[in-house]
């Protein structure tokens, strides 16, 4: 192939010019062209290596469609693989890679592969690599050998290292219409459904607005087709109800006509504008939409049909028309219909020869011929090619008779630098079929067409198989106007369209067979061969035949193979290719970008919540921790100080001084009303409704099933009154479960429940001098004992605001939490910490709370992990037998029972060295080879108390084995060692020092 | 899928949670037929075809709703305030309400 730029025409800016490389090379093209275009222009061929055979491939297409020129892109050493270069704009600076080949595109040393290909074929890995035999060389044991030769040598780009550091950002919006593809017909259903005052919305995949438009040969209303569309295009820009959307393909059609988009807001700039991200992800709500994406041409299948030079008869029509592209000077044709004829005018028109249409049909339309004597070409016809001749690059065809089934003997060569083919259009249904749509087999045009229009789409031009540029503009306008509501017949004359008109009825011939590789899918180097092969080992369903072979399943989603794929499948089968079947289409339509799905929901754009007192926590050195979308002091850390020295040094401090740590974070429901002891007796499983006004009682609650929820205290602040405390991570699970019962299953129940989470603030002060910190600070009310006994709760002042302080304890020391208005959160806590002074008091995080908890053997989120009983976890004594309660029929069940589960219990590495959460007990030790696991880890610490590290772990029947020795197991941490297995109560077991 | 809540209109479904099969009745509260606790925790019917769900607005008015949604085509036929859509209940706290 020897492309070339033509000195005119093109819908490019030839007085600037543009700069950038490929494969290191410096290449120069003009703005409105495709990194395919330019390197075309430039007079590349070769685009990269094939998926598995390392064979060269050139350019197919024009569009999104493109199987074969697949490159790298690589900015600010960011690469992003396989995008196809047909789609890729260029910008100053950009710097292109092909793939696939090693050590160069011209040099390949994994082309030797098509030297091994007949063992290359489909199933190849499923029959060499799976299942048991060990060898000769075969089973899974020979696949870990292979495998990392294998990845080398097979695949696509290989994606960089670096960050992706490009913003992305969402947008909602809503319209009446959609209208999806910008070519005549979808112009003119925006221009009619904008001037019926419709909210429109037009989005299209490409650049420029037009479709076929901007290639196309023919005049409409005396004008140019491209001058026709870009004067609508004004139009619709200057209309308040349009939103015009170019570079955005629509990839999702969803329920209710939700719909996703992915506009490329910056890819074809060298530096994206202020505020601009790269990508824009759009979710498109739409009263109607209106599909007018067009069709895409099919390739035929032949021997050697994807060496660089074989492309695309519209693709070399749309380099020559829109890009100012010759992609060859000698070109032949290969067709089975009359549309491939237009494409030879328009590239005849643009200065090439053409050498030769083959047309694999005996007789042709008088329309064809006479395109044909127009151009000078020789027309072969009732030929077909057999094969094609060069190495890296076209240099002719061998053509032989061919009567419908298969070719005879009387070959001829006819030379050639390009070879345009055209095998009939597949009208591109993808978004119908995402909506349900079942596709109909239309037999004249030899594809898919939709099914008629629904109450939420409609179709317009090419998708529709309308190839009729006049009937497409009609259809356009009618479906414009049905979607915008107007069923009323329209008054407006059609269109005059002027140019290479013709029936686009194809021969039903996809497949001239022959000897060597004839590809049905390119970018996954599937075969004619390969689609047999699979009826042949019984993979005979579309739905099979597709995840045997992976045709239509690369990064084109088979646009141009699906159609071809399922018509061999059909002959080999011997029946009909609707009885065959089709496949539906999924989103998405095109390649998403990962940052354009993720957007805004990462990084600085996550909310987060923070406690009234995070500033202090900020300014006294705190280390963060996000724990949901919370941030918690971690520690406290002094300068040099280690994590583990931090909060040893904090849990020291509340065990033989006073502490004081934020819990803002527990979840904070205010149940109320005359039912609510009722309620809560229901919900929890212990009673709540024997428990006096200013009391609080830790509470357990479970599920349906029987299994631990979560546990908290509950205050009872009123006859009719209480705060409900649960775990932070599970407030909102908990304050859902709640509004459940009440508002499905008991209604009858008077109670109200409200999040009073982010109203309260919460400091917890522990330690055996805690009650004189207390005294020294607070007003209004009584401390000591005898006012405040243990889970008792008075209200008073601190520093002037209203307090509320019950004495309870999860550190197993004298400890206080008291609550006060979020506002005079950080007010309360200086006061308290002013009062602690004289007393040393320490403020402590999450790991020093932790390391108190597992010394008093407390179970938090990692033991009340959703598979824990109340039973596992010793908490037997909250259950009540006196009353129901949620989950209280289902805990009973025998398997809950069983005294094999994994229970709670200590655990204490006799090598006194650290275990990690996660790490697994086993009986025996064998390194090489772990052995079965007997529970694992939850939490672990090291215990200023006891000094040493102590766990707690989840341990089949591991009340049974207290006392007894067992092996931290952790392979992946190359952790192993010794373990002696206790009582979860470390610490204080009688519970003395809470008493204080 | 749009869900039309009775208090605040149509909304996307990205504002519901969705809150489990509408037909499972739940056995009394103090029953202790584990059979009967067994189906309603667990057994469910798959229909193809019209569902009934409960849904709550949790992105909104907190309503639980009873919904008919159609699982092969997800249209949603019906959406109402659970307590209206469930009679025996209704039934009786009237019951209760005049005892």
């Amino acid at each position: 192939m020897t492309s070339t730029r033509i000195s005119m025409g093109g819908r490019i800016d030839r007085s600037r010019v543009i700069n950038f490389t490929f494969d290191g090379k410096r290449f120069a093209g003009h703005p409105g062209d495709t990194l395919a275009s330019a390197l075309l222009a430039n007079g590349v061929s070769l685009f990269g290596r094939s998926f598995k055979y390392h064979r060269p491939r050139g350019v197919l297409s024009a569009g999104v469609d493109e199987p074969n020129a697949l490159v790298t892109i690589v900015r600010d050493a960011v690469r992003e693989p396989n995008l196809p270069a047909t789609t890729v704009e260029i910008y100053d600076g950009l710097i292109a890679e092909s793939q696939n080949r090693y050590p160069s595109l011209q040099f390949d040393v994994g082309a030797v592969n098509q030297l091994a290909s007949r063992f290359l074929g489909a199933g190849f890995y499923y029959k060499t690599f799976m299942g048991p035999k060990i060898w000769p060389l075969k089973g899974t044991r020979f696949w870990m050998f292979c495998e990392h030769f294998i990845r080398r040598a097979a695949g696509l780009g290989t994606a960089g290292l670096e960050p992706d550091r490009s913003r992305y950002e969402r947008m909602n919006a809503f319209c009446d219409v959609l209208v999806v593809g910008s070519g005549p017909a979808g112009l003119s259903a925006a221009k009619a459904a904008a001037d019926q005052g419709a909210n429109v919305i037009m989005a299209d995949i490409d650049a420029r607005f037009g479709g076929s438009a901007n290639w196309s040969e023919e005049t409409i209303d005396g004008a140019p087709a491209s001058e026709w569309a870009s004067a609508i295009v004004q139009q619709l820009a200057t209309m308040p109800n349009v939103r015009l959307l170019s570079r955005t393909s629509v990839w999702g059609y969803y329920d209710s006509n939700t719909l996703a988009a992915l506009e490329r807001v910056s890819d074809h700039k060298t530096r994206p504008s202020f505020g601009e991200p790269r990508h824009r992800h759009w979710t498109i709500r739409a009263g109607h939409v209106v599909l007018a994406t067009g069709a895409f041409e099919r390739p035929m299948v032949f021997t050697g049909n994807d060496l660089p030079g074989v492309m695309l008869a519209s693709a070399g029509q749309r380099y020559a028309n829109e890009f100012g592209v010759l992609i060859g000077r000698r070109v032949a044709l290969f067709t089975n219909n009359d549309t491939a004829y237009g494409a030879a005018l328009a590239l005849k028109r643009a200065g090439a020869t053409i050498a030769a249409i083959i047309d694999v049909r005996k007789t042709v339309s008088d329309t064809a011929r006479s395109a044909a004597a127009e151009c000078y070409a020789e027309l072969i016809t009732g030929y077909a090619v057999q094969t094609t001749e060069g190495s890296k690059q076209l240099d002719g065809v061998r053509i032989q008779q061919f009567d419908g089934q298969r070719t005879t003997e009387r070959e001829r060569l006819v030379e050639a630098d390009c070879l345009l083919v055209s095998g009939g259009w597949s009208p591109a249904i993808h978004l119908a079929s995402q909506a349900g749509a079942h596709p109909i087999w239309n037999e004249d045009l030899q594809a898919f067409l939709p099914p008629p229009p629904t109450d939420k789409w409609v179709g317009a031009g090419a998708f529709n198989g309308t190839f009729d540029t006049a009937t497409a503009i009609d259809e356009g306008l009618s479906a414009g106007r049905t979607a915008s509501g107007n069923t009323k017949p329209r008054k407006t004359k059609s269109s005059v369209v002027e140019g290479y008109k013709c029936q686009p009825n194809p021969a039903p011939v996809f497949e001239i067979k022959g000897k060597g590789k004839a590809f049905v899918d390119f970018q996954h180097d599937v075969t004619a061969d390969d689609v047999r092969l699979a009826h042949t080992e019984g993979f005979t369903s579309v739905e099979h035949l597709k995840r045997y072979t992976t045709l239509g399943m690369a990064t084109d989603q088979g646009k141009t193979s699906n159609v071809p794929g399922m018509a061999i499948m059909a002959e080999t089968i011997g029946k009909p290719i609707p009885e065959v079947g089709s496949t539906r289409f999924r989103p998405p339509f095109a390649p998403v970008s990962v940052g354009a799905l993720a957007a805004e929901r990462f990084g600085d754009l996550k909310p987060e919540r923070l406690t009234p007192m995070h500033d202090w926590h900020i300014d006294h050195g705190a280390t963060m921790y996000g724990a949901g979308l919370w941030y918690r002091p971690m520690i406290y850390g002094l300068k040099g100080e280690t994590v583990e020295q931090a909060y040893v040094r904090e849990a020291r401090a509340v065990r033989s001084g006073v502490g004081i740590v934020d819990v803002s974070t527990l979840g904070k429901i205010a149940v109320q009303g005359p039912d609510a002891a009722e309620f809560l007796d229901r919900v929890y499983t212990n009673m709540f409704s024997t428990l006096p006004v200013n009391k609080a009682r830790y509470g357990m609650m479970l599920r349906e099933d029987g299994f631990v929820m979560d546990d908290g205290t509950t205050w009872r602040l009123g006859e009719t009154e209480f705060l409900m405390t649960t775990t932070t991570a599970n407030a909102g699970k908990v304050m859902q479960h709640l509004e459940y019962f009440l508002d499905v299953v008991w209604p009858d129940l008077k109670v109200h429940v409200t999040s009073v989470t982010d109203q309260w603030a919460g400091a917890a002060v522990a330690g055996p001098r805690s009650r004189a910190v207390l005294e020294a600070c607070v007003s209004g009310t009584a401390v000591d004992n005898a006012a405040l006994p243990f889970m008792g709760i008075v209200h008073g002042e601190i520093a002037g605001v209203k307090v509320m302080i019950c004495r309870l304890s999860f550190s197993g020391e004298l400890a206080y939490e008291v609550y006060c208005g979020a506002n005079s959160g950080t007010h309360v806590w200086e006061a308290l910490i002013e009062a602690g002074k004289p007393h040393g008091i320490t403020p402590y995080g999450l790991e020093a709370l932790g390391t108190l908890r597992i010394e008093k053997g407390h179970v938090t989120g990692a033991e009340i992990d959703g598979r824990t009983t109340a039973h596992d976890l010793h908490l037997d004594w909250l259950l009540s037998k006196k009353k129901p309660f949620i989950g209280s029929a289902m805990m009973n069940r025998e398997g809950l029972q069983a005294e094999d589960r994994l229970q709670l219990v200590g655990i204490i590495p006799l090598d006194n060295l650290p275990i990690n959460g996660g790490a697994h007990i086993v009986e025996e030790l064998h390194e090489s080879h772990p052995s079965d696991s007997i529970g694992h880890v939850t939490a672990m610490c090291y215990s200023p108390a006891l000094g040493k590290y102590i766990a707690l772990a989840l341990v089949k029947a591991g009340k049974s084995r207290r006392g007894s020795r067992a092996f931290v197991s952790d392979p992946l941490r190359k952790r192993f060692g010794p373990v002696e297995i206790v009582s979860h109560h470390f610490f204080d077991p009688e519970g003395s020092r809470l008493h204080g | 899928m749009l869900i039309s809540c009775p208090h605040c209109g149509p909304r996307d479904v990205s504002e519901f949670t969705y809150q489990g099969d509408g037909n499972r009745v739940r056995p009394d509260h103090a029953s202790t037929d584990i059979g009967a606790w067994n189906a309603y925790v667990y057994d469910r019917v798959n229909i193809a075809g019209e569902h009934n769900e409960i849904w709550q607005h949790s992105g909104g008015c907190r309503m639980h709703l009873s919904v008919t949604r159609n699982t092969l085509t997800h249209k949603i036929s019906s959406s109402t305030p659970v307590q209206a859509a469930r009679p025996t209940q209704k039934a009786a706290r009237k019951s209760r309400t005049k005892a």
